[in-house]
C-alpha cells in the first residue's frame, strides 16, 4: 500500500525539470525529499499529489493511476500543504480546516457533527485548538502553517504531502511540525516532506530521496544518504558528517566560517 | 518536554460551544438584518413618488397585486404598472451584479475585480449597443441580453488569456487590464454609436449607456430575472468552491476541487448575470464592488454568508439608487447609474479606508 511514481517526467514552461524519477512513498514512513534550489523537489512533491501533470512515466496509488481518478477521490487518498500559507481567507481557523472535508461531503449537504468532529481533532492534533475561532488573517505565520496542516490532516488521507512546512517557522514550531509528521506515520499515513535543511532531514525522516537537475540521484536511510561525498557532489559545499547526540547524522559545511574557536563552547550560561 | 508541551496544548479546552454559537447567532443577526432593511427599503421606494402612498397601502396592494384590482387602494395601479416592476427591476438586478461582482472577486482572487472595474460591462454594453443601433432587438427580446452576454464573455475570456500569458493576477495587473478593456470597449461603443444613421437610436443608446430603470416594465422584469435568478441560483451552490478558490488554485485542487471547471462555471455565470443585467439596465457601476466588500467587512470571505448578504446589500443599494434618481431635483432626469456611482465611489473609499485600518491593526 504505497504512493509510487514510475519514471516520471515533469516539463514547466517548456524546460524539463524532472526526469525519469522512480520513487515510492509507504504508509508508515516520512520520506523527505532533498536537494538543492532548483532541483525538482516542489514539482515531485507536486506530482506526487497529482497536482502537475507529467509528460512521461505515472504515479499511482494503492494500483490506481492518479490521473483516472476524480479529484474528490484523489483528494481522500492524497492531501497536500503548499509551501505558500498566505491564505487571503478571511475566514476562521475552524471554517479553513472545514474546507478539507470537501472531499468527503456531498453537494449542498450541511456540515455534520462527523465533520466538526474531524476538525475539532484535526486541531488538537496540531495543538491549535484554541486558535479555532481565530481568524486565520490575525493568525502569525507558524500558527496559519499549523492550520494549512490541520485542514490537510482533517481529509483523513492515506498520503500526506508536505512542501518545506517549517520553513517559515521559528525552532519551536519547526519541532511541533516534525512531531505531528512522525505521530501521523506512526498512525499508518505515508509522509512525503520536502525539507532544506539536510539536519532536519536526516533526524526526522526515515528516507530520503536526493534530488539533483531534475533526476533522483540517490534514496535510502538518512546514514547512506547524508555523506561528505554525496553532499559534495550535489551541494558542491565542503562538509564533515558526524553524529547528533541522538545518533543521527549531522552535516557540518567546513566553509565559509568565523575563525576557529581556541576553547570549546561552553553551552550559555550555568 | 516537547511532546508535553503539544500535549498540554492540545488539551486545552476545545473551542467552547458558546464562541461559535455567538459567532453563528451574530452571522444570522446581520443576514436577517440585512433581509429585513432591504423590505424596508423596497417597500418604502413604493411608496414614494409625485404620488405619495403610505406603507400600508403598499402591503395591501402586494397581497393583492396577483389578482390585478390593486386592492382597492387609490393609485394602486401606480404600484402594480410602474413602481413594482421597476423596483423588482432594480432589486435583482443589484442583487445580480453585486453576487456575479463576488464571483469575480474569488475568480481573480482580486477584491477590485468587478463587471465595471474589470470592463465586462463595457463588454456586456458593446454586443448591446450594436444591437440596438442595428435594430436588432426588435426580432426577438432574447436578442439584447445574448449579445450582451457575448459581449461580457468576450471581455472575461481575453482579461482571463491575458492574466494566464502574465501569470498575473495581482490586484494592479487586473485593474490595470480592466481600465485597457475599458477603454477599448468604449473606443467601440463610441464608434458604433457615431456611425448610427437614426439620430433617435444615438440618442436612446447614449441614455441606456449611464445606466437607467426609468422605462422599466414586467417584460423587463422578465428579461433579467431568468439570467440574474439562474445566476444567482448556480453560484449558491458552488459556495464551497468559491471558498477553495480563497486560498490558491493549487490548495483547491488537492483539497478535491476541479479548479478547471470552477473557473469556466464561474467566467459563465457571471457573463450570464451581467449580460442580463446590462442588457436591460445599461451599465451600472460600483454595485458590484461596494456590496461584497462591505459584507466581507461584517462576516468576513465565507461565501455561504457573503453571497446571500451581497444579493440583499446589492439589491437595496440600487432600489435606494433607484429612488434617489426617481426623486432627485430636475423633475427624474437623473440616471440610475450616475447615482450609484455618486454613491458608491465615496462609499468605497470609506470602505477601503476602514478595511487598510483594520488590517493594520491585525498586523
Amino acid at each position: 500500500m504505497s504512493l509510487v511514481a514510475r519514471d516520471l517526467g515533469v516539463d514547466l514552461d517548456r524546460r524539463r525539470v524532472l526526469s525519469g524519477v522512480s520513487i515510492e512513498v509507504h504508509r508508515g514512513e516520512v520520506l523527505g525529499l532533498i536537494g538543492p534550489n532548483g532541483a525538482g523537489k516542489s514539482t515531485l512533491l507536486r506530482s506526487l499529489g497529482g497536482l502537475v501533470r507529467p509528460v512521461t512515466g505515472e504515479v499511482a496509488i494503492d494500483g490506481s493511476r492518479l490521473s483516472s481518478l476524480r479529484p474528490r477521490k484523489r483528494a481522500a487518498r492524497v492531501a497536500y500543504v503548499a509551501q505558500d500559507t498566505a491564505a487571503a481567507a478571511d475566514v476562521t481557523a475552524a471554517e479553513l480546516v472545514l474546507m478539507g472535508r470537501y472531499a468527503h461531503r456531498r453537494r449542498l449537504s450541511r456540515t455534520d457533527t462527523s465533520d466538526e468532529e474531524v476538525v475539532r481533532d484535526a486541531l488538537e492534533a496540531v495543538g491549535i485548538a484554541r486558535l479555532a475561532d481565530r481568524a486565520v488573517p490575525s493568525l502569525s505565520g507558524g500558527e496559519r502553517q499549523l492550520v494549512q496542516i490541520a485542514r490537510a490532516l482533517a481529509q483523513r488521507a492515506g498520503m500526506l504531502l508536505l512542501d518545506e512546512p517549517t520553513s517559515a517557522l521559528d525552532v519551536r514550531h519547526q519541532l511541533r511540525v516534525f512531531e505531528i509528521l512522525r505521530a501521523r506515520a506512526d498512525a499508518g499515513v505515508g509522509v512525503a516532506v520536502v525539507l532544506h535543511d539536510l539536519n532536519d532531514a536526516s533526524r526526522y525522516c526515515d528516507r530520503l530521496a536526493v534530488l539533483h537537475r531534475g533526476r533522483l540521484v540517490a534514496h535510502g536511510a538518512p546514514e547512506h544518504i547524508i555523506t561528505p561525498e554525496r553532499i559534495a557532489a550535489v551541494y558542491r559545499i565542503a562538509a564533515t558528517v558526524d553524529a547528533d547526540v541522538f545518533g543521527y547524522p549531522h552535516i557540518h559545511p567546513t566553509a565559509p566560517h568565523r575563525a576557529p574557536r581556541s576553547a570549546a563552547p561552553t553551552g550559555g550560561t550555568p | 518536554m516537547l511532546v508535553a508541551d503539544v500535549v498540554s496544548e492540545a488539551s486545552r479546552p476545545a473551542p467552547e460551544v458558546g464562541t461559535r454559537a455567538a459567532r453563528r447567532r451574530r452571522r444570522t443577526g446581520v443576514l436577517f438584518g440585512l433581509a429585513g432593511a432591504t423590505a424596508a427599503v423596497f417597500v418604502v421606494s413604493l411608496g414614494l413618488g409625485p404620488v405619495p402612498i403610505a406603507p400600508g397601502d403598499i402591503i395591501t396592494v402586494l397581497l393583492h397585486a396577483h389578482g390585478g384590482d390593486a386592492g382597492g387602494v387609490e393609485n394602486g395601479l401606480v404600484i402594480t404598472q410602474l413602481r413594482l416592476p421597476r423596483a423588482l427591476l432594480a432589486l435583482l438586478a443589484g442583487a445580480g451584479l453585486a453576487v456575479a461582482g463576488a464571483a469575480m472577486q474569488a475568480y481573480f482572487r482580486n477584491p477590485l475585480a468587478e463587471p465595471g472595474v474589470t470592463g465586462v460591462a463595457s463588454g456586456a454594453a458593446v454586443g448591446a449597443v450594436t444591437v440596438i443601433v442595428l435594430g436588432a432587438g426588435a426580432v426577438a427580446a432574447w436578442v439584447l441580453p445574448v449579445a450582451a452576454f457575448i459581449g461580457a464573455a468576450a471581455v472575461l475570456v481575453v482579461i482571463q488569456l491575458i492574466a494566464l500569458v502574465a501569470r498575473d493576477r495581482s490586484p494592479v495587473t487586473v485593474l490595470l487590464l480592466g481600465i485597457a478593456m475599458n477603454a477599448f470597449c468604449g473606443a467601440v461603443t463610441g464608434a458604433i454609436v457615431a456611425n448610427a444613421d437614426d439620430s433617435q437610436t444615438v440618442r436612446g443608446a447614449l441614455f441606456w449607456l449611464q445606466g437607467d430603470l426609468t422605462s422599466a416594465s414586467w417584460n423587463d422584469l422578465a428579461l433579467v430575472a431568468v439570467p440574474a435568478v439562474l445566476g444567482i441560483a448556480c453560484l449558491s451552490g458552488m459556495t464551497r468552491e468559491l471558498n477553495a478558490l480563497l486560498l490558491g488554485d493549487e490548495t483547491a485542487e488537492s483539497m478535491g476541487v476541479s479548479v478547471a471547471r470552477v473557473r469556466a462555471a464561474l467566467l459563465v455565470l457571471s457573463a450570464v448575470i451581467v449580460g442580463g443585467v446590462v442588457a436591460v439596465t445599461g451599465v451600472i457601476g460600483f454595485v458590484g464592488l461596494v456590496a461584497p466588500h462591505a459584507v466581507r467587512l461584517m462576516l468576513g470571505s465565507d461565501h455561504r454568508s457573503l453571497l446571500p448578504g451581497a444579493a440583499m446589500l446589492g439589491g437595496m443599494f440600487l432600489v435606494a439608487a433607484d429612488t434617489v434618481a426617481r426623486l432627485a431635483p430636475g423633475g427624474g432626469s437623473w440616471q440610475t447609474g450616475i447615482v450609484t456611482a455618486l454613491v458608491g465611489a465615496p462609499v468605497f473609499v470609506v470602505l477601503v479606508l476602514r478595511t487598510r485600518g483594520i488590517a493594520r491593526r491585525a498586523a
